[in-house]
């Protein structure tokens, strides 16, 4: 990675870690309601096969935990914070919620909430590019316990099978839920799952980006280059709950503190400020300015934003009828 | 017109559409080399190669959600599920990512899919493939459900469920795949809404869809010669939306239902009907409506016990003469 590129990156995972924060206090306020899955400590991860990537262009889909992932495509994060607040501002109009956050323009596909849902939805995706002849590839992020669905192995066999351009980032953030690693499942190593399909498969630190980035970019050449599914595992940590509901009574509060030795963002900061690139001083102020924006812009917007019209609850049910006329009547239009 | 058989009408939908648009694409068990278990994809995998006419594994899950993710990018993918008891490994994707997609979005997005499946009960195929499953299909926001009784609609139904932004489940039948019938030799778009009246009567409204049309039909044959009844029947080829309209103009008239349905009854397209009959026209009516259907097993092998546990022509002759007090 560049240095501007590091400076940028550093910025944009400061906005994603406060955003999450911010999102633990809307919910506290019961502004947000559902079910609320926040990212920090895991900012690495995403940032780093994104840069590697191209966000806009390429398709990402992933589960409920998604709000930065869509960012990091290029959704508005007014919007995004707005689909929390259920307004019709929302990236999906107030009718996702926190687990459902779409922004077809930006190409990310979507957060969804059957945990490996979005397996065969990538495979599929990677389908129509490859009918459709263009270079853009899809990646899936899914956390370490959807490996445990039948769709990771159906999905797994045909991705392998028919070449289809598609990157899967196994985020293990070692819970299912509350359930540990080590109590759910018989291989703590995911890439060594993937073995019986003949797919390639990379582990690496999901806590360093540069790290993070230099194998995603192989993982990303390899499949651009038409070769096939490719299958990346980022050993990470979520600071929070799997949700708000979530007290972690699962794990210790040493665990916990022994992965925040390794923060993401610090590692960079840090390495930015060695390198003479940064000052402590420029990155308090960038914290600062950041809460700013999400106060004075963000939370401002969602706040100020109508809700959807009760008139319109079933409106996106099914396609409108107009377009939809000579299928539902049988006579052309 | 041409005389053709249900699979060939399928077939013809197919391959019309497939060479009209190269994003129509078909997958499923043994649809391409092998031609499909009912011929329903003959000559598809010859014509249009593997990348358009894909045999997949056995992953009913896996590839239905295959095929709603390549829909999210203009892909309209006919999947066929090879016995509809199967499609339960599917349902996830097919409820929970096809059929919500456009509403959980706010309209970004949407899956415009076709899953076909054989239906219905066979020759002693056993319990687990002899399900009916309309009634679970038919309650899902977002999901339209068709359901063919001829070559007919068959061809027309799959011609606009293709054409539909909306993704569409066909309930086909078994048994059905060598019924010949009428198909226009110029391109045909069945509506995807509403009812078809294939005999009008006065005295009583037989309600029927896919094969019990064919039952009801029998029966008002055999009412009207044998005991002077004049049945209409009615075919509800939609089973959602169902016809509100259609169903309220015939009861209307006749004052007297009787739906015939080769599903069991709880929670099923009987009982959905006459809440519709109780919602629009209850004064309308006569006598109490009347369910024809299966017994509420699991299907048996024994070839007695199977007769026995779904219906036939003879208990709609048997359920209208009992409305009339003949029985």
């Amino acid at each position: 990675m560049k240095i501007e590129g590091k400076k940028r990156v550093l910025r944009e995972m400061v906005l994603h870690r406060r955003f999450e924060e911010r999102c633990y206090q809307a919910y506290i306020e019961r502004k947000i309601g559902g079910f609320l899955h926040l990212y920090p400590g895991q900012e690495a991860c995403c940032n780093g096969v994104m840069e590697a990537a191209r966000p806009g262009h390429d398709y990402v889909i992933t589960g409920y935990r998604d709000h930065v992932h869509a960012i990091k495509c290029g959704a508005d994060p007014k919007e995004v914070m707005a689909e929390l607040y259920g307004k019709e501002t929302g990236s999906s109009k107030g009718r996702g919620g926190s687990m459902h956050i779409f922004d077809a323009a930006h190409r990310f596909m979507g957060g969804y909430a059957l945990v490996g849902g979005p397996f065969p939805l990538a495979a599929g995706i990677a389908k129509a590019i490859q009918l459709k002849g263009g270079d853009e590839i899809a990646i899936c992020f899914l956390g370490d316990a959807a490996n445990n669905q039948g769709v990771f192995h159906e999905t797994l066999n045909m991705a392998a099978l028919w070449k289809l351009p598609v990157l899967f980032v196994c985020e293990n953030n070692l819970y299912g839920i509350g359930t540990s690693i080590e109590r759910s499942t018989a291989v703590i190593h995911q890439h060594k799952r993937v073995a019986g399909y003949n797919i390639p498969a990379d582990e690496c630190d999901g806590q360093d980006i540069e790290i993070v980035y230099e194998h995603a970019r192989k993982a990303v050449d390899h499949v651009r280059s038409g070769n096939g599914p490719f299958f990346l595992e980022l050993m990470t940590y979520r600071y929070r709950g799997h949700s708000m509901s979530d007290s972690r009574g699962y794990r210790s509060r040493e665990e916990e503190e022994l992965w925040k030795q390794r923060d993401p963002i610090f590692i960079l900061r840090d390495r930015l400020i060695a390198a003479g690139e940064l000052t402590m001083e420029a990155f308090e102020a960038l914290e600062k300015e950041t809460d700013a924006y999400i106060e004075n812009e963000v939370i401002k917007f969602s706040e100020d934003s109508p809700e959807p019209r009760v008139e319109d609850l079933e409106k996106y049910v099914l396609a409108d009828r107009e377009t939809q006329t000579p299928w539902l009547t049988g006579k052309a239009a | 017109m041409a005389n053709i058989m249900y699979w060939e009408a399928i077939q013809r939908a197919h391959d019309e559409e497939m060479t009209r648009d190269p994003l129509v694409i078909c997958m499923g068990e043994d649809i391409g080399v092998a031609g499909g278990t009912y011929k329903a994809t003959k000559g598809l995998y010859e014509k249009y190669g593997p990348l358009r006419v894909m045999d997949t594994p056995i992953s009913e899950g896996g590839f239905t959600g295959l095929a709603i993710g390549a829909s999210f990018l203009g892909v309209r993918p006919i999947v066929e599920i090879m016995s509809v008891n199967f499609a339960w490994l599917a349902m996830d994707q097919m409820f929970n990512s096809a059929a919500k997609i456009r509403y959980m979005s706010g309209g970004q997005l949407e899956a415009p899919c076709v899953f076909r499946s054989a239906g219905g009960a066979a020759h002693q195929l056993g319990a687990q493939h002899s399900a009916r499953m309309e009634k679970v299909f038919m309650g899902i926001a977002g999901l339209r459900v068709v359901t063919p009784s001829n070559p007919k609609q068959a061809y027309g139904l799959l011609k606009s469920a293709i054409r539909s932004n909306d993704p569409v489940f066909i309930n086909e039948h078994e048994l059905m795949y060598n019924m010949k019938g009428e198909v226009p030799d110029t391109e045909y778009f069945h509506p995807l809404e509403g009812s078809d009246v294939t005999r009008s009567g006065t005295d009583v409204t037989l309600f029927g869809y896919n094969i019990s049309v064919h039952w009801c039909l029998k029966a008002a044959e055999i009412l009207d010669k044998q005991y002077g009844i004049s049945a209409e029947v009615v075919d509800l080829y939609s089973l959602a939306p169902l016809d509100r309209a259609g169903i309220k103009a015939s009861v209307s008239k006749t004052h007297r239902a009787v739906i015939a349905e080769e599903d069991e009854a709880p929670v099923g397209v009987g009982s959905e009907v006459i809440a519709i009959i109780n919602e629009e026209c209850f004064f309308e009516l006569d006598a109490a409506p009347v369910r024809v259907h299966s017994a509420l097993v699991p299907q048996p092998y024994n070839h007695t016990l199977e007769k026995a546990a779904i219906p036939d022509h003879e208990d709609v002759v048997k359920a209208v003469l009992k409305l009339f007090g003949k029985a």
